[in-house]
């Protein structure tokens, strides 16, 4: 293939969660255009293998842009150069032969690296069961019909609830603020007539346990909804300090 | 509750109750034990897996007040794969007032299924659909709607009603946010407990039943028991036997596959589904492939030259030279033909020399036609998401070239066996969603694996675990018994092994070279030679694979290439009970398509007489041959017919 290229990597290789890790140069040799950065990973871990060398670790699973399971630093940028895809949905072609690229996990003192590039994002299911639910058991709900919703708020809501999760807007934040992530499931439910019976009380519990798990304040540089790539809005965050104060001034509890 | 024990001629009992169709669970449901709300805290459950099934299962029966442990490889519960799918949920509400009802919505799924499921089941799964829909709008599921804020619908895979319920095209991660957040709500009150990056390896069967299972900590490698009064298998399909399908990279047949091995029956294992518009193959690195939703067969134009061989760009091939060959052959449905069909007419013409692109490996999708007569705005308006998804993998522009697309597997129909109840043929296992067999015979329709995930779990789990447990006395087990540890042992013995071969090859090679034996000889179209080939083939691999493995790294630690290799190792295993299985069955039925059984017009042509029946093998040993045990289905209410679509 004449297309194909030669990239220098610098990959962050980390033992485990105590040892200090440190940036390794690979070469990935003759690398096609068409193939996606995960798939670049794999045959540098083939190479790597072969050697005797242990493969770098990195989380992936659906390689479609909708489990929020894959997530680095590619350069620099959380799921690296193009904007609104996720790092298995990035390919080569969006590189040049002979280029350096890092790659790194993502940085927050919230998620803790585990090995290489794989970081631990627990901490996002501790929020969500802080109060990211609508509180209705199994069975005895009312027909699918029985509360219509306008169709632009079914739609914003939709808006808000596409987050898949991934982290890259606390890593792309210099606070590792949680906030786009926090505020897309606040405000996915604060959409919704549904989701308005619980309004205080979801939205105080979240931001206690958002606060708990050492996520840094949101200072609304907007990095986070730049770097997402589900490009959930800022609006989001907006909503979510109106539905805070609203909190405050309406909580039937404190 | 009546247990499932094969009969001394073979036969299984499927235990569906007696009665009218429409009475069956209403009656069952009455039937069954119940468990006294102040007992339930006594009991344990084990969830493996966190899909849409094992989710919805997990949440459901914690919220009744069972104490539930739920697993899962990924990091979060909230990755599972059923996360990626696309077009949308199937629920016979009849919004549209165009004639749908809870029967139709049977009859076609049994006959879509070409006649292999089990009728009680499906009309199960019918009626319950109409709740799964309440049940997720109460939960927040943005489903489309419209002006006027009621649902809206769509048809899908050519249902004559519109009776599909979307979430624009992730209908899947929208439901499956939904039951994560169940889940997590139970997480939050104490009932449920979850284990995320764990893997289940091993099922521990004492004195007949499940009690419980043994895990590895993906993060430390430590090999861990837990004990349980009953264990819910949720861990979807094994499409990534054949290492190139739309699964995630992590699906696989583990859980199911050491079930089979403790004594679990594995049913009609070469039911898989291929899927006919996937994004084709670019070399040698592809390592998944990416569907695109079968809706685009509604306007593009399926084509491929009449040379063979002809190199020519699409746009230079004039219109007489072009072969519509969907259309020609099938000049009443055209284009629209079943996944299946659409799927094997694209294998013949590239394997006639007529595929396209670098790699000769697809056929054309063309929207020219389409966009002269609409207009781009209005294809952009109905496809321009997926539009965009193909510009961005392929780096081609679909409104300027055709697309190619080739068949990928998708789904499989195969699974362990369960009865009405959805338990295994181990009691106090139960099997939920794509895992099991039991709801889409030989062929699934679209838009109906998210209804069966979501119904398992919502809906019948939480009836028949409690009719199990009232109606079974379980004695106390801890993880300190004998069988506990002997399945550590089995476990740490196969980890040992496999680190030990050190040989030269990577787990992803021996992964490849399965995928493209089963891709050749048990894929879309089969043959009883091709078969026998596959299956010395397979076994050769297999035994080539423990001796030239190279697995780095330990146990202790986090390491990737042991997760994969325990799942290739499993693969190699089912695979050869796939072929098994596809050479048996001496008929062509829904993905099943023998070469030697077909009708004048290439049709599947199926054996009624000797074949309605499902094919569940019992393991007996590594080196023994697994045994057949038949459940013949009876059909009361649909008549048997023969699917045309000249």
């Amino acid at each position: 293939m004449g297309n194909n290229m030669n990239l220098h990597l610098k990959v962050w290789r980390q033992k485990n969660k105590d040892d200090k890790g440190k940036l390794v140069s690979y070469e990935a040799k003759d690398v096609s255009p068409d193939m996606s950065f995960l798939e670049m990973l794999d045959i540098v871990n083939e190479g790597l293998i072969k050697k005797g060398e242990e493969p770098i670790a990195f989380d992936h699973d659906c390689r479609e842009g909708i489990c929020g399971s894959c997530g680095m630093q590619i350069n620099g940028r959380p799921h690296g150069p193009k904007s609104a895809i996720t790092a298995c949905q990035l390919h080569m072609r969006n590189f040049k032969d002979g280029d350096t690229i890092v790659v790194e996990p993502f940085r927050a003192k919230a998620f803790p690296v585990i090995k290489d590039l794989i970081v631990d994002r627990s901490a996002f299911d501790r929020i969500i069961a802080a109060g990211g639910y609508i509180s209705v058991n199994t069975g005895g709900t009312p027909d699918g019909n029985a509360i219509p919703i306008a169709k632009e708020d079914a739609e914003s809501a939709f808006e808000a609830a596409q987050c898949i999760g991934c982290g890259a807007c606390v890593a792309a934040c210099k606070n590792s603020s949680a906030m786009l992530f926090l505020s897309a499931k606040v405000s996915h439910f604060a959409r919704l007539p549904q989701g308005k019976a619980e309004r205080e009380k979801r939205v105080w519990a979240m931001v206690e346990q958002m606060e708990k798990e050492g996520f840094g304040a949101c200072s609304n540089t907007e990095a986070c909804s730049a770097e997402c790539p589900k490009e959930i809005s800022m609006d989001v965050i907006a909503q979510l300090r109106r539905e805070y104060y609203r909190a405050g001034l309406f909580s039937k509890e404190k | 509750m009546n247990e499932v024990k094969s009969t001394s001629n073979g036969k299984l009992q499927s235990n569906v109750p007696p009665g009218d169709l429409a009475e069956k669970w209403t009656n069952h449901k009455f039937n069954l034990k119940l468990v006294n709300p102040a007992n339930k805290r006594k009991y344990e459950i084990i969830v493996i897996g966190t899909g849409l099934a094992g989710a919805s299962a997990a949440a459901s029966l914690g919220e009744l007040g069972y104490y539930v442990k739920s697993f899962c490889f990924q990091d979060s519960p909230r990755r599972a794969h059923s996360i990626a799918a696309q077009g949308g949920i199937n629920a016979a509400k009849n919004y549209q007032n165009d004639g749908d009802s809870v029967y139709r919505l049977f009859y076609d799924t049994v006959k879509g299924g070409d006649y292999r499921s089990r009728e009680a089941n499906v009309y199960r799964l019918a009626d319950l659909s109409l709740n799964i829909i309440d049940q997720c709008v109460a939960q927040g599921v943005p489903f489309a709607r419209e002006y006027g804020g009621l649902l809206d619908n769509r048809s899908f895979g050519g249902a004559q009603v519109s009776r599909t319920f979307y979430a624009r095209g992730q209908t899947g991660q929208q439901l499956l946010l939904g039951a994560y957040s169940a889940l997590m709500r139970q997480v939050e009150s104490k009932k449920v407990t979850i284990f995320p990056r764990h893997e289940m390896l091993d099922i521990v069967v004492i004195n007949g039943r499940a009690r419980g299972v043994v895990t590895r900590n993906m993060v430390n490698g430590k090999i861990e028991s837990f004990a349980a009064d009953a264990v819910v298998l949720a861990t979807g399909g094994y499409g990534n036997a054949y290492y190139l399908s739309t699964n995630a990279k992590g699906s696989n047949v583990t859980a199911s596959w050491r079930a089979y091995k403790r004594g679990a029956f594995f049913a009609n294992p070469c039911y898989t589904q291929i899927h006919p518009t996937c994004i084709p193959v670019t070399g040698e690195h592809q390592s998944k492939l990416t569907l695109m939703s079968e809706s685009l067969r509604n306007d593009g134009r399926v084509w491929v030259p009449k040379k063979a061989g002809d190199t020519r760009p699409p746009n230079q091939i004039p219109e007489n030279e072009r072969d519509y060959y969907l259309e020609r052959k099938y000049p009443s449905f055209g284009n629209l033909v079943p996944r299946d069909v659409a799927s094997r007419n694209a294998k013949e013409m590239v394997d006639e020399g007529k595929g396209v692109g670098a790699s000769k490996v697809a056929v054309y999708l063309d929207f020219k036609d389409a966009i002269n007569r609409l207009g781009k705005d209005v294809i952009s308006q109905k496809y321009g998401n997926l539009f965009d998804m193909y510009h961005l993998i392929t780096d081609e522009n679909p409104y300027e070239v055709p697309m190619r697309i080739y068949p990928a597997v998708h789904y499989t129909m195969g699974g362990l066996w369960v009865d009405y109840n959805l338990m295994t043929t181990i009691p106090g296992l139960f099997a939920l969603g794509e895992c099991n067999f039991s709801d889409h015979g030989a062929n699934r329709l679209g838009a109906s694996a998210l209804m069966q995930g979501l119904a398992d779990g919502y809906f019948v789990i939480p009836y028949t675990m409690g009719g199990y447990l009232a109606a079974t006395k379980l004695e106390k087990v801890d993880t300190g018994n004998e069988e506990f540890k002997a399945a550590e042992k089995t476990v740490n013995d196969k980890i040992a092994k496999l680190l030990a071969v050190k040989g030269n090859k990577t787990v992803d090679e021996f992964h490849r070279e399965l995928g493209k034996i089963l891709w050749e000889y048990v894929g879309m179209s089969r043959n009883a030679k091709g078969l026998e080939t596959a299956i010395q083939k397979i076994k050769t691999l297999r035994e080539e694979f423990w001796k030239d493995v190279r697995v780095l790294g330990d146990n202790e630690e986090l390491n990737q290439s042991l997760e994969k290799a325990g799942r290739v190792a499993d693969f190699l295993e089912l695979a050869e009970l796939m072929a098994i299985d596809a050479l048996h069955r001496n008929e062509s039925c829904g993905g099943h398509f023998r070469e030697e059984y077909q009708t004048e017009e290439n049709e599947a042509k199926r054996d009624d007489e000797n074949f309605t029946y499902v094919a569940a093998f019992e393991y007996k040993g590594d080196d023994q041959k697994p045994e057949l045990h038949k459940e013949e289905l009876e059909f009361e209410y649909v008549h048997l017919s023969q699917r045309s679509y000249k």
